[in-house]
């Protein structure tokens, strides 16, 4: 549903480090509170995706929005030193930017 | 800043998730049904219904189990839509109720 199977769409690309806005507006927000205003990196580039935003209110989703998978590392979001596992989340494109260092 | 009562991720104190299975009971299934049917038809998205769980009394969320949340989130939706009214189904339930339900 929605999907291209194109990975050259969006911005961002698979390395680049990118940092989760710290939004909090009303709506349907598709980006869990715990990873707001983290810094990770881009994993894989999902593809495009009409946008859970919209649809949530019935609206069409367009326009399509870039999914990627973005890693974290634990330590950076729980700020627990000893563990060294990634953590992968599914984020669109409108809630990344790049990170600043 | 609002974090709303679906978004528990990360919160401290919450415990272990129960993952052992459970025998579903009929009318979960039953929900399970209309929910598919209703998304076949067109009539609902998937993502109306989490919007519909988020605007829920978050009381009443916390309160509800997990399929008690899919039924109050089709209702709120059928009524949206102008598909059903609040006395349709209330109206409806009295009848199951006087039918079906404990003397």
């Amino acid at each position: 549903m929605g999907r291209t199977l194109n990975a050259e769409v969006g911005k961002l690309k698979p390395g680049d480090r990118v940092t989760v806005k710290f939004e909090d507006r009303p709506g349907h927000l598709r980006t869990p509170w715990y990873i707001r205003g983290k810094t990770g990196w881009i994993e894989r580039v999902h593809g495009e995706f009409l946008n859970p935003e919209s649809l949530a209110y019935g609206r069409d989703g367009l326009p399509k929005k870039t999914l990627y998978l973005v890693a974290f590392n634990q330590s950076d979001i729980w700020g627990r030193t000893s563990n060294a596992d990634k953590l992968l989340v599914d984020i669109y494109e409108h809630w990344l930017d790049p990170a600043s260092n | 800043m609002a974090r709303g009562h679906h978004d528990v991720g990360g919160l401290p104190g919450a415990g272990p998730i129960d993952q052992t299975e459970h025998q579903l009971s009929d009318w979960e299934i039953l929900a399970d049904a209309v929910n598919q049917a209703l998304g076949a038809k067109g009539i609902k998205r998937t993502d109306e219904m989490r919007r519909a769980r988020e605007e829920m009394d978050s009381a009443a969320y916390r309160d509800m189990t997990y399929y008690e949340r899919w039924i109050a989130s089709i209702e709120a939706i059928l009524i949206e839509k102008n598909i059903l009214t609040k006395e349709e189904i209330d109206r409806k339930l009295r009848e199951f109720d006087a039918k079906w339900g404990e003397p």
